[in-house]
């Protein structure tokens, strides 16, 4: 099959699901467990995707776990993404030079 | 203008971030046959991580189209939660026509740092803080399949800690300073620590996985730490960060 009616698939699959709900829904919620679901959504779902995804994206489980580690003492700083995300890169490239 | 420039300045972040992230998705897809371009075009038209991975293996698989369909809905529903959430955070006046623009790049990332702005969404925002990241996703795509095989398998392997780096640093300075935020963040991770590993729950795919997670874990935030909607819209016109 054509590659590119894959990838136009996968694109227009994507639109949809991002798009929808903004269009459809116009009004703020009042109801205050529905928008407290709404506030705990990126939290949950950004954890749920990082754990345990994360120990296995590496050559070894121990850089990752190092990665990690480095990751949260430095997001609990409130060091900024890139510099967060690059103190864990580097983090993973010393430790796989060391086992 | 002063919106666009505060969400292309928010923007460079996650553009980086996406830069090298997105880099091992383009040595991904050289690897399983496509060309520079179809990769790039893959990125360029889904800017999403996940799913592009996903749909990689099944192109690379020769997979069905229903296949393909039925992945991204599971793999990418969470973005339809997202965006809802952001339905709550966009300025009223976004219109229509504005929201079929700022939806194409509704990214984990993206929502969240739209979410974590001290006030309601505007438009210009929305479009400052989309565009870079996009460019960085599709060029760090562009790169990665140029430099293919250059690059020693040391430097790829540190590369792929980059996305989770760039997760744990929007969830930790939020967690710090709210017990339910890391309440709802350790159940997340318990539950798709579980599913992950006993072998009675391996029939669950990573996509629902993520769903099941994401649901559960914000329904038992919602239900133990109910957010007070007033003090909510007070702290927005201080202008202060979410506490």
């Amino acid at each position: 099959m054509n590659i590119y009616v894959y990838i136009l698939t996968m694109a227009l699959v994507t639109y949809l699901i991002r798009v929808l709900p903004l269009v459809l829904f116009r009004k703020k919620i009042q109801n205050r467990f529905v928008s407290s679901f709404l506030y705990y959504v990126p939290y949950s779902c950004l954890t749920a995707l990082t754990i345990p995804a994360i120990f296995y994206s590496t050559e070894s489980v121990i850089s990752a776990v190092a990665g990690l580690v480095v990751a949260v003492i430095l997001g609990m700083k409130d060091k900024g993404l890139p510099v967060v995300a690059a103190a864990a890169c580097i983090t993973v490239f010393i430790v796989e030079r060391f086992i | 203008m002063k919106e666009f420039y505060k969400g292309l300045k928010d923007g460079i972040p996650i553009a980086l971030g996406y830069f090298a992230v997105s880099f091992s998705f383009g040595i991904l897809a050289l690897k399983g046959g496509l060309t520079v371009f179809q990769s790039v075009f893959i990125s360029l038209t889904n800017v999403t991580s996940a799913g592009q991975f996903a749909g990689l293996q099944i192109i690379i698989a020769g997979g069905t189209i229903v296949e393909t369909i039925l992945t991204q809905l599971i793999i990418n529903m969470r973005y339809a939660l997202m965006s809802l959430s952001l339905t709550q955070k966009l300025s009223p006046d976004v219109t229509v026509k504005q929201r079929l623009v700022i939806a194409f790049a509704n990214t984990d990332e993206i929502f969240a740092v739209a979410m974590a702005h001290f006030r309601e969404v505007t438009f210009r925002y929305m479009l400052g803080l989309e565009l870079l990241p996009v460019l960085g996703w599709t060029l760090g795509t562009l790169v990665g399949a140029c430099a293919c095989d250059l690059l020693p398998k040391a430097v790829t392997s540190a590369l792929s800690l980059a996305l989770y780096g760039m997760f744990v640093a929007i969830v930790m300075p939020v967690a710090k300073r709210s017990k339910p935020v890391i309440l709802v963040a350790c159940i997340a991770a318990m539950l798709s620590t579980v599913i992950y590993y006993v072998p009675a729950l391996k029939f669950i795919s990573t996509g629902v996985s993520i769903i099941v997670c994401t649901i559960i874990a914000a329904v038992v935030g919602a239900i133990v730490a109910p957010r007070d909607l007033e003090t909510e819209a007070k702290s927005e016109q201080k202008s202060e960060p979410e506490a």
